[in-house]
């Protein structure tokens, strides 16, 4: 009973969270609306017996992915007076993918429901640490091994992307604002003895 | 009726344990910052706050009166809503891992009729923290993680460009120190082959080294820096650099919500010393203790929580005793340290605890 009713919360939240982050037009209260959706999300982890699920949840998305994004969003300092130029073809797109997305579900919830109900597993190793680890390490080494050369890629390639201007750049800038600073002292100090 | 005692009783006996848990780390935090005064006094050959109460022993509370009385002043073009939102964050994600601390041993006691965790034939177990839960060390780190959230967004609502640059340094920062402190982690958790911190605990009660600070000695330097950079103390308090950012992201933060950003400071210190205690130094265990009380009585609880406080008090002393020592960091030695000193040392120390566990288990 307890657990429906935090189950009810919480996807409450999550969703309205959701909401809020799809129609804010600035963008960082929608990067506020997303850290909310992964928190109560977690806290549904929680609910169902998956703590380390919910314990990774809020350390990556939460507290890695969108500090970098909100870091982003306030670097550029986004005007949010300035009208944003929405894509009006994308409207019939979206409603067309979210009508999938709903017959999708209720299809799953139809199949659920059809199909024989299976014993529910009440042992409370399930969900912890150990039990993940040793299935992540000997039944599925293979994906674990593809996810992360997967990463490795991306990291590599991010690397690769940033780098693409040359790299003596940034020296060469610093160089010249040393330059330009020792001038200006020259300067400053011909000045001062005129 | 004992129905009824059966229900509320253990509910009351965890609502106890709650509120003196809390109480408890605020107090010790209030005196933190006493402390600090005092000590950074006595660094720089002054008395320190010696007017409230006997030697000072008050201020804690004249400075929160003032706070509360203080005017508080709302930049007129500043984001209200995220505004008000940020010193609530940066609190309550301080809060958050005390619920998680382990203070001391359990105590076994015979069933009274009302201890809410039952160990079957009688016997109580009265657990020495709020929440034990598997994933202790992940839940610490990740509600520290999002209490980033709180100095951000304050940097970003102010309206101001000291506190903006300051919201901007602190992340950069922490995301960067943040996972040199989870790779140092990381030996731990091998070595102990736990994330439950009670867990860790009797790993190191049970080890062949002792305490994880000797096989882990890297492993401890490299997170003792990172939980400084983590806690924007001195060599790394960027963020407020009062030289350059006139008070970095709570320039615009008066009153009690200026009192909430520094509580939250506080806190998180004693997070961190409660992180390297547990995690290096043996949380509440003392050596040899075990031969003059039997383990599991009151004595030897009451015993190992003095332990666990000292542990604490000890780091949250050197953290004073930095801050009176050491200057600040330029902010691109910082990162250069970070992401080209420290991250590699974690990384090295996590192969090398690799390999003592292989061969400790061959």
């Amino acid at each position: 009973m307890v657990t429906t009713a935090l189950f009810f919360i919480f996807a409450g939240l999550a969703i309205a969270c959701a909401i809020s982050l799809v129609y804010h037009k600035n963008p960082l209260y929608s990067a506020i609306s997303l850290v909310g959706v992964f928190i109560a999300l977690s806290c549904i982890y929680v609910t169902l017996a998956a703590p380390f699920i919910a314990a990774v949840q809020i350390l990556i998305y939460a507290g890695a992915i969108m500090v970098l994004v909100v870091f982003v969003i306030m670097l550029l300092n986004l005007d949010d007076d300035k009208p944003l130029n929405r894509l009006r073809y994308l409207y019939a797109v979206g409603a067309g993918l979210g009508l999938i997305l709903l017959a999708q579900t209720f299809f799953v919830f139809y199949a659920v429901m059809r199909s024989p109900k299976q014993a529910v597993n009440t042992d409370e190793t399930v969900g912890k640490t150990l039990n993940i680890g040793s299935a992540m390490y000997t039944e599925y080494l293979l994906p674990v091994e593809i996810v992360g050369i997967l990463l490795l890629m991306a990291i590599i390639g991010g690397v690769i992307l940033a780098r693409r201007f040359e790299p003596t750049k940034l020296e060469l800038v610093v160089n010249n604002e040393l330059e330009r600073r020792n001038e200006q002292e020259i300067e400053d100090e011909y000045r001062i003895r005129l | 009726m004992e129905a009824i005692v059966k229900t509320i009783f253990p509910v009351a006996v965890i609502s106890v344990g709650i509120f003196l848990a809390f109480q408890g780390v605020l107090m010790i935090v209030a005196y933190t910052v006493l402390a600090e005064r005092k000590v950074l006094g006595w660094i720089q050959g002054r008395i320190g706050p010696n007017r409230v109460g006997w030697w000072g022993v008050l201020q804690p509370f004249a400075d929160l009166f003032k706070f509360i009385f203080k005017e508080d002043i709302v930049p007129d073009k500043s984001t209200k809503f995220v505004y008000y939102l940020a010193p609530i964050v940066a609190l309550t994600c301080a809060l958050l891992p005390i619920v998680v601390y382990p203070f001391g041993p359990a105590i076994t006691t015979i069933d009274w009729g009302f201890l809410p965790y039952n160990l079957g034939d009688n016997i109580r177990q009265l657990p020495m923290t709020i929440a034990q839960i598997d994933v202790g060390v992940l839940f610490v780190l990740g509600i520290t993680s999002v209490g980033v959230y709180g100095i951000a967004l304050a940097g970003w609502s102010s309206n101001n460009k000291y506190s903006l640059m300051g919201g901007l340094r602190s992340s950069a920062q922490l995301i960067s120190y943040e996972l040199a402190m989870g790779a140092s982690v990381i030996g731990v958790v091998m070595l102990a082959g736990t994330l439950d911190l009670n867990g860790i605990i009797f790993a190191q009660i049970n080890s062949p080294f002792g305490w994880f600070i000797i096989p882990q000695f890297i492993g401890f330097v490299v997170f003792l820096i990172a939980a400084f950079a983590e806690t924007n103390r001195v060599p790394f308090d960027l963020p407020e650099a009062e030289t350059e950012l006139v008070a970095g992201f709570h320039t615009e933060y008066s009153a009690l919500k200026f009192a909430l950003f520094f509580m939250a400071e506080y806190v998180n210190m004693f997070t961190v010393s409660v992180m390297v205690t547990v995690l290096f130094l043996g949380g509440w265990y003392i050596p040899g203790l075990s031969y003059i009380f039997e383990v599991g009585s009151i004595p030897y609880a009451l015993f190992s929580h003095i332990g666990f406080i000292g542990k604490i008090c000890a780091f949250l002393f050197f953290y004073i005793w930095i801050r009176g020592t050491l200057p600040r960091f330029r902010f691109d030695q910082l990162m250069n340290f970070g992401w080209k000193f420290l991250l590699p040392l974690a990384l090295a120390n996590v192969i090398f605890t690799i390999l003592i566990v292989y061969f400790l288990n061959r």
